[in-house]
């Protein structure tokens, strides 16, 4: 079955670059999308009972993965149906790299969830770096090659380091006279004796590296453009998916820190990232005037969010295992209505851009919607996860901690307002190029589908799903 | 550490030709000589660990794709968009031999004062890989050429992989082979990428890709 999940995409990539025909091949998406779904939910069904695993225990799939693929999962499916429609829309600009490269990151990014294996999560997650790389040069014109260009450097250089990181870490075995061994049981196992100078800079390459691409400040740089020249369905997976999948891989490395009982030093490490991520996305967010790389930015903070919730503990860590989902999801929405109010407009400025309501009434609706939910309003999923953390970092007694978060997040959404309300409102702007795009199901039910979701995390939490956070954020809990 | 010399000597080179690649500014030169250094990298295993099964395939593996195949990739690239030469540098190539001269010296004395094992003592595997790895971040920094940034990355992944020979028991042998593979793979993205930049900037300086700015 995980091999099934792994092979899935990967063949799926295979059929779409032989496929000769542009408008047929795009259909290969939702077809694999939704049999990845199928296939996770089989997986995650298993229970913690099923110890799934292959390949001597290199692929394996425990509670965190189990969260992570189903985030990729269920944002890959809605995303196919939508890239149909896009593509659809773009028939004449190709598509064979498009969507073989789309299943290939899919295939890479199920791998990082399963992956227990620090080498082989390395190779997994620079392989998303490599297949998604195309995705972002999708529209072939100058600011898209600076994009994929900073992408590719910045996040490969990044990841070198985290490469260097695992090393150390193997380092601190082998100085600790410990089993000198990759695989993540055995380091849980060991750490404890593992040399813990070694053991820190590790943590701090890792930490560097994996940031990077889970786009913490100040290491963010590369996020902005490539998620303001990526097509929106690209921006969705990435702001989603990929960083979801970063994410998890510092995770791991918090995991193994705190086997070592060198867990306070990792945690702080995580709370000063997250308030750096905060306050840099607080900054660039005000006066924004284009409306895909403010996005990036509120992904910039949501890294941070989660940061901070994982620093705190206790039930600000479930509140973080949420908000993974949820800010995987409303990202979804905003980056594809915003694609497809974009595409209207043909423009993503803000002077460029008003009154979108009355044109793209639906997308408009959607990206205002989106707007409201990722900055924690009631009652979207985002409000529940974020009021979660925040009442963890009270109750913990992180007084200054919570003004911070709470007064950057005031900030973040005053920014945001002031440029979202001035895209969706106002009188039409209509260029003199008319676009002949006008919306249609494909393009606005994903992100409606994505928004209900998200509107029924915040209103319901239903059982096996709370038992699903909760069983991730117990894993990273400090065991006495 | 007698039972070192032959892999001392080959680490030793790797230092010259780190030198070498921050003071030259013909692109062809510095492509061969990375290739080189790759392919003096890939034999390491054999005089570390011994001619068993694991190190023959890593060596093979390392040089075909360091020293072979992706030193073709990137002559093929500047083949294909014609450029030689690097010709202007953020700082220039005596400021970063000096600076590159100071990074090795800095790693000679650093590593000394690391918590290493017994075995390790006095080894040159740490301060060469970390003169290599901070060559790769000069390079990475002070050039402007595309291709110029893909050959400071590659220094930097050989630095790692100087590192990693200490730790080969770690790395099984897949994981090894999927390494590799992504850093080929990486460096065809690029090549690509750097055509690209070529054909629409008649130029492969990376500093016209600055349009993207708050």
């Amino acid at each position: 079955m995980i091999a099934a999940l792994l092979l899935l995409p990967l063949l799926g990539g295979l059929a779409a670059f032989c496929l000769p025909s542009d408008r047929f091949r795009p259909l290969l998406l939702p077809v694999c999308g939704l049999a990845h779904l199928v296939l996770t939910f089989l997986v995650i069904q298993g229970g913690p009972a099923v110890h799934l695993s292959m390949a001597g225990n290199w692929i394996g799939v425990d509670p965190l993965s189990r969260l992570i693929l189903l985030i990729v999962s269920l944002l890959f499916c809605g995303c196919s149906f939508y890239a149909v429609g896009y593509l659809r829309y773009r028939i004449a600009w190709g598509n064979r790299i498009f969507v073989s490269c789309l299943l290939l990151f899919l295939s890479a990014m199920s791998l990082a969830a399963m992956a227990r294996h620090l080498g082989l999560l390395w190779v997994a997650v620079e392989a998303t770096t490599v297949a998604s790389a195309p995705l972002i040069y999708y529209n072939r014109n100058r600011l898209s090659i600076e994009a994929t260009w900073k992408y590719l450097i910045l996040c490969s250089v990044g990841i070198a380091l985290a490469m260097l990181g695992i090393l150390f870490v193997a380092y601190a075995a082998l100085a600790g006279s410990a089993q000198v061994s990759l695989q993540l049981d055995d380091i849980l196992q060991g750490a404890a004796n593992y040399s813990a100078p070694w053991l820190r800079a590790g943590f701090v390459f890792l930490l560097v590296g994996f940031g990077t691409k889970a786009g913490f400040a100040p290491l963010h740089t590369w996020k902005p453009d490539a998620y303001g020249e990526a097509p929106g369905v690209v921006g969705a997976l990435l702001a989603g998916g990929l960083t979801s999948v970063a994410f998890l891989a510092l995770l791991r490395t918090l995991q193994i820190m705190d086997a070592a009982g060198d867990g306070a030093m990792a945690r702080e490490a995580f709370l000063v990232m997250g308030l750096v991520s905060l306050g840099f996305a607080a900054v660039f967010v005000i006066r924004q005037p284009d409306f895909k790389r403010l996005l990036a930015y509120s992904s910039v903070e949501h890294m941070g969010i989660l940061a901070i919730g994982v620093a705190i503990g206790g039930v600000a860590t479930f509140g973080a295992m949420l908000h993974l989902m949820n800010n995987a999801l409303t990202k979804g929405v905003l980056f594809l209505s915003a694609g497809n109010i974009h595409r209207r407009f043909a423009s993503k400025r803000v002077g460029e851009v008003q009154g979108a309501i009355t044109l793209v009434p639906v997308s408009a609706t959607l990206f205002l919607l989106g707007f409201l939910a990722i900055t924690g309003s009631p009652p979207f999923g985002p409000f529940i996860s974020e009021f979660t953390i925040l009442r963890g970092i009270f109750t913990g007694g992180h007084y200054l901690t919570g003004g911070l978060f709470l007064f950057f997040l005031a900030v973040i959404f005053i920014g945001m307002g002031s440029t979202v309300l001035s895209v969706v409102f106002g009188t039409p702007t209509e260029r003199k190029g008319d676009t002949n795009y006008r919306e249609t199901l494909v393009t606005t039910g994903t992100p409606l589908v994505l928004l209900l979701i998200i509107l029924l995390l915040g209103l319901y939490l239903p059982e096996p799903a709370r038992k699903l956070f909760a069983e991730a954020a117990a894993l990273l809990e400090v065991k006495p | 550490m007698d039972n070192y010399n032959p892999a001392n000597l080959l680490l030793l080179l790797v230092i010259l030709f780190n030198f070498f690649l921050l003071g030259s500014s013909r692109l062809g030169a510095c492509i061969r000589t990375v290739a080189i250094q790759g392919g003096i990298l890939s034999l390491l295993p054999l005089f570390l660990h011994g001619f068993s099964g694991h190190s023959l395939i890593l060596a093979g593996g390392a040089f075909l794709l360091k020293g072979l195949a992706i030193p073709f990739l990137l002559l093929r690239a500047i083949r294909q968009v014609q450029i030689k030469r690097e010709m202007e540098p953020l700082i220039g190539y005596v400021p970063t031999l000096l600076l590159g001269t100071l990074a090795t010296a800095g790693a000679f004395i650093f590593s000394d004062r690391l918590p290493l094992i017994e075995v390790h003592h006095g080894s040159l595997f740490i301060p060469v890989g970390l003169a290599t790895l901070a060559t790769g971040f000069l390079m990475l920094i002070t050039r402007r050429k595309a291709i110029t940034q893909a050959l400071g990355y590659l220094i930097f992944e050989n630095g790692v992989f100087i590192f990693g020979m200490l730790l080969a028991e770690a790395m099984p042998l897949m994981v090894e082979a999927g390494v590799l593979l992504d850093l080929l793979v990486a460096v065809f993205v690029m090549g690509i990428v750097m055509h690209q930049i070529n054909r629409e900037f008649s130029s492969m300086n990376i500093g016209q890709l600055s349009s993207l700015r708050e």
